[in-house]
């Protein structure tokens, strides 16, 4: 495609800060609706300044309250803050109830600040499918700062790295003896450490425990994970967090690889997106093909093992006859 | 973007406007939307009625349930509404579960209120009321 797309009267509308236009766009992306397409299109071009800080870690670490600080911190300096705070849904109901909001303070009617809440909606990995595209939109909408909260789900809460340029793990004291800091997953995605509530017992042994881990743990890239500690709720370095937050930005830019990690990130998502485009479009080519259910009946027989057939749909394609030996 | 078959989850807004610190009610009608599958933004106590409409469009949510109990639902609720038109966002709707009179509740559903419940309301009925009057999505 040459030149710019169009733009659509739901791109001019956020382009014009639109707020309800904004919360409808989001839950289109959310649910998949295909007529969002043009519009995410359209605003794609104006997408690529605001910065993404992902806050990862365990539930009732902190994220939240450690998140109003910073959102605090950054309004005090004139910034403005998108965050998409991420929960749970039920596998059993798909249900949710969204929490994040209760901890999360500003000033009444500032335009300045754009919060949504996220059910992760059957998504593994901490944050929810349509997450990156959210923070695309809250960047088109001018914000400077798109603030990630995961769900906290615990060891394996890693997926906010393809969203975010620097990610945040939030821990507390006596979350485990050293050994769990040597374990695959959460750890290994942190830029920035963030010991919180700093005020109980404990927090400096977890700070040295992190310290010791980093010292074992070749660096990757050239950037060594900074071990803060904090207290959210008494206000207690939460300047030192966004610092350490900023260095690291910083530090993408100097090093001159923000480029080459979009450049992995987007080319995952592209990958991913075509994937599931064509993973939907065959399967539905198959659920109407009959020959599928004949294909069945063989490998209900023992006939044909399952494997086989999988060969012989490949083989076949989505819109051609599936041989059968 | 591949269409799932599935219809998207009501979102729907549960608040406490006003001083008020009774949030039982509020969280037990939260856990019941939640239950009936849908994704309920728990924006919890002290709101006032500005955040709690800046909440609902941020939030983009099918409808609104606020609880009440101390008394100050004539000042609190119309200021609701009158800020959801303000807002060009009156097809949202609004309900309200509390301690409410009878006569304040028929003078607030003639002023837009979609629903109010009393003390002693079952879930299911506040569950099956909500499906029924949440907006529906074009």
């Amino acid at each position: 495609m040459r030149g710019r797309p169009r733009l659509t009267q739901a791109a001019r509308q956020v382009l014009a800060q639109d707020r309800r236009v904004l919360g409808r766009l989001i839950s289109a992306v959310e649910n998949r609706d295909p007529k969002v397409i043009p519009t995410l299109r359209a605003l794609y071009p104006r997408t690529g300044r605001a910065r993404v800080i992902g806050i990862a870690g365990p539930l009732g670490v902190g994220k939240s309250s450690l998140l109003n600080g910073l959102l605090a911190h950054l309004r005090a300096a004139g910034r403005t803050v998108g965050v998409v705070a991420v929960d749970p849904s039920s596998p059993f109901t798909g249900g949710s109830v969204l929490g994040d909001r209760i901890r999360l303070e500003r000033e009444p009617g500032d335009p300045g600040v754009f919060i949504r809440s996220m059910a992760s909606r059957g998504h593994l990995g901490g944050i929810a499918a349509a997450t990156l595209e959210v923070t695309r939109l809250l960047d088109a909408f001018g914000m400077d700062f798109v603030l990630v909260e995961t769900v906290g789900s615990g060891q394996v809460d890693v997926e906010v790295r393809e969203v975010a340029s620097t990610a945040v793990v939030v821990l507390v004291p006596h979350l485990g003896d050293e050994v769990q800091t040597l374990k695959a997953g959460l750890f290994e995605i942190a830029d920035v450490f963030c010991v919180n509530k700093s005020d109980l017992p404990g927090a400096d042994l977890a700070a040295k425990d992190l310290r010791e881990l980093i010292s074992l743990a070749r660096s990757t890239g050239g950037w060594t994970p900074r071990i803060l500690t904090a207290s959210a709720r008494d206000g207690v370095g939460i300047a030192e967090l966004w610092a350490a937050i900023e260095a690291h930005e910083r530090f993408l830019d100097e090093a001159g690889t923000r480029a080459a990690t979009e450049r992995r990130r987007l080319s995952a998502e592209i990958v991913g997106l075509v994937t599931e485009r064509v993973g939907h479009d065959l399967a539905e080519s198959l659920r109407r093909d009959p020959r599928l259910s004949n294909l069945l009946d063989r490998v209900l027989s023992r006939e044909v093992d399952p494997h086989s057939a999988v060969e012989q749909i490949l083989r076949a394609g989505p819109r051609r006859p599936i041989r059968v030996p | 973007m591949a269409k799932t078959a599935n219809a998207p989850p009501v979102r729907v807004l549960i608040a406490k406007p006003g001083l008020d610190g009774h949030d039982r009610g509020a969280k037990v009608v939260a856990r019941a939307l939640r239950d009936a599958g849908m994704e309920v933004i728990y924006a919890g106590l002290r709101q006032t009625p500005e955040e709690i409409v800046e909440s609902a469009i941020e939030e983009d949510v099918d409808l609104i349930g606020l609880s009440i109990l101390s008394g100050a639902h004539m000042a609190l609720f119309p200021r609701v509404l009158a800020l959801l038109k303000k807002r060009k966002a009156s097809d949202i709707p609004v309900f309200a579960g509390g301690i409410i009179p009878d006569e304040d509740a028929k003078r607030l559903r003639k002023i837009g209120l979609k629903a109010v419940f009393g003390p002693g309301t079952s879930l299911e009925q506040i569950v099956t009321t909500a499906r029924g009057i949440a907006r529906h999505r074009a």
